[in-house]
């Protein structure tokens, strides 16, 4: 089957910074998939070479097997996209605004589908209202109606949660998830790595416009296996056999995070703290979330290269 | 077609929602061209033999109006929409650079035209002029319309702040436009000026579009129309060119 998203030995340079070094992966049909990467790492850059709003480099770009150069007019109608930045037309309406939209895309007489995004969206209210007078959280809102005016197959969602709240949040996701169930490509980009974990089927993880992780999201999380044990103590200090496992430096009440492997290894160190003559004051264990594995791979990665 | 059309009637409703300012304003600045010059300069200046100087300045503004709302009307919207990030609207949708090119040219004709119907029909009671050949002076109002907005579509793309807009329309097109014999007819310049003009494309412009009321000009009408076709050639080859490659646009 075609890829949904192909992106092969992408380069992008501008001037004598390149934001990507060589970026490959493919997202299938149907996938729910995550970018992540701190800030600068190149997750913008990619979603405008998928988009069209910029030519690699070097390498190749298809949405739905249609090259976004070569086939440009193919490859948008397959693809919707909701960009980062809070964009709008003060000139127009909601309803206008989604109207303009889909005749871009060669659409007339869409009104049905307007009006099902905009109740699915909670905007029927602020249909007729000018783009100007509505909040951040609403014209976000417009922003994801007007990616899917056309239904396209994949959908491209850069920070769509940045700044939003609670509610639209869950608004916005229920949507997206059913979209992702009715056979929608999804890919998603955000800096809340729990919504990532959460909504994620695979995630690449992107660092200095290079692929650092690219894996099921259970996959990512087992690599790292376990997770942490943090406790405060009393008695003896914690016996030194011990500090390789710490995950940072004690503090000053005495408490302390340790990671483990996998489960098994919290019987041995409970036993060494009792032989030690450590008391156990309080006691929380954590699984592994993807932010400890974010971290950990954006560390290792940090180190590995300087 | 739809997604030109569209374009088209977003360009043409952008303007139309704020014509008081797009519309309105212009009509106003040439009325009161109209009032001073033809005050101060009705006995000083020579125009065409049986020609008195209101109605030879009659369309001499309705077309510098006309090429410079043209010029304002593609040029204003592209940096106002990349300056905003709106640009993205009609960048990630599947219009060809053929559909952005018309449509955007379209609107700034749309606008020229309009513009100087509304001067035209605010002066033409000072001065009634004659309607000889009213093919030629619509000829010459589309190509003037059209020229001024390929040019106002190449500021656009190049353009990054709405002070290099500003400039390009002070220094160029302003000066270009309003040296392009709207006020006098070049015959009666100096030799050296004289020449010059013959190099400022917009001087065809006008001298053709005048020819369509008074069957009179500096120059034959098929050379003003031959030398609007090339400059038309022109600048719409450097604004394919520059959508086709994404310049400052995808970049």
């Amino acid at each position: 089957m075609t890829a949904a998203i192909d992106i092969r030995a992408v380069h992008k340079r501008y001037g004598s910074f390149e934001a990507l070094s060589g970026v490959s992966l493919q997202v299938a049909q149907g996938e729910f998939f995550g970018l992540l990467g701190p800030n600068g790492a190149g997750k913008t850059s990619l979603i405008a070479l998928i988009a069209g709003l910029n030519h690699p480099s070097s390498g190749s770009v298809s949405v739905m097997g249609h090259d976004v150069v070569s086939d440009y007019r193919q490859a948008r109608r397959a693809l919707g996209v909701v960009p980062q930045e809070l964009v709008y037309d003060p000139f127009f309406t909601v309803r206008e605004t989604l109207r303009l939209t889909s005749g871009y895309y060669g659409l007339r007489r869409n009104d049905d589908w307007i009006d099902e995004i905009l109740a699915n969206l909670d905007l029927t209210g602020k249909a007729d209202a000018n783009m100007r007078a509505l909040s951040g959280g609403m014209k976000r809102r417009v922003l994801v109606a007007q990616a899917l005016v056309h239904r396209p197959p994949v959908i491209v969602l850069d920070e769509p949660t940045a700044g939003v709240d609670v509610e639209l949040r869950q608004t916005l996701w229920q949507f997206v998830k059913r979209l992702n169930r009715e056979g929608h490509t999804i890919v998603l980009t955000t800096h809340y790595l729990e919504e990532a974990q959460e909504l994620c089927g695979r995630i690449a993880m992107l660092k200095r416009g290079n692929v650092v992780a690219l894996d099921d999201t259970a996959t990512l999380l087992g690599r790292f296996g376990g997770g942490t044990v943090s406790m405060r103590l009393s008695g003896a200090p914690l016996p030194a056999a011990l500090h390789g496992a710490l995950v940072d430096e004690p503090g000053p009440d005495r408490r302390c995070s340790l990671r483990l492997g996998d489960w098994q290894q919290l019987e041995p160190v409970l036993a060494r703290l009792r032989e030690a003559g450590c008391h156990i004051d309080e006691m929380e264990v954590q699984h592994t979330d993807l932010e400890d594995v974010f971290l950990r791979i954006m560390a290792y990665t940090g180190a590995e290269q300087s | 077609m739809t997604g030109f059309l569209t374009l088209l009637r977003k360009e043409i409703l952008r303007f139309w929602k704020v014509a008081v300012q797009t519309v309105g304003a212009p009509i106003l600045t040439a009325i009161l061209y109209l009032l001073v010059f033809s005050q101060a300069l009705a006995e000083h200046v020579p125009v065409f033999p049986g020609v008195s100087y209101g109605a030879f300045l009659i369309p001499g503004l309705v077309m510098m109006s006309m090429l410079q709302n043209a010029f304002a009307n593609p040029s204003s919207s592209l940096i106002q929409s990349k300056v905003t990030g709106n640009v993205v609207f009609i960048l990630l949708p599947p219009l060809s650079y053929f559909e952005l090119f018309a449509a955007y040219v379209l609107a700034a004709v749309a606008r020229g035209l309009l513009v100087g119907l509304g001067v035209f029909l605010a002066t033409v009671w000072f001065a009634p002029p004659s309607f000889v050949a009213p093919v030629w002076a619509l000829v010459f109002a589309v190509l003037g319309c059209a020229i001024l907005g390929t040019m106002g579509l190449i500021a656009g793309i190049c353009a990054e702040k709405f002070d290099q807009i500003a400039a390009f329309q002070s220094f160029l097109i302003m000066p270009a436009t309003f040296l392009a014999g709207v006020f006098y007819s070049i015959k009666t310049l100096p030799p050296f000026w004289q020449l010059v003009s013959h190099f400022n494309p917009f001087f065809y412009m006008v001298d053709g579009f005048r020819y369509g009321f008074f069957g009179q000009s500096d120059v034959p009408p098929t050379t003003s129309l031959a030398v609007a076709l090339v400059t038309l050639a022109v600048v719409s080859g450097v604004a394919m060119q520059l959508l086709r490659t994404g310049f400052r646009i995808r970049h």
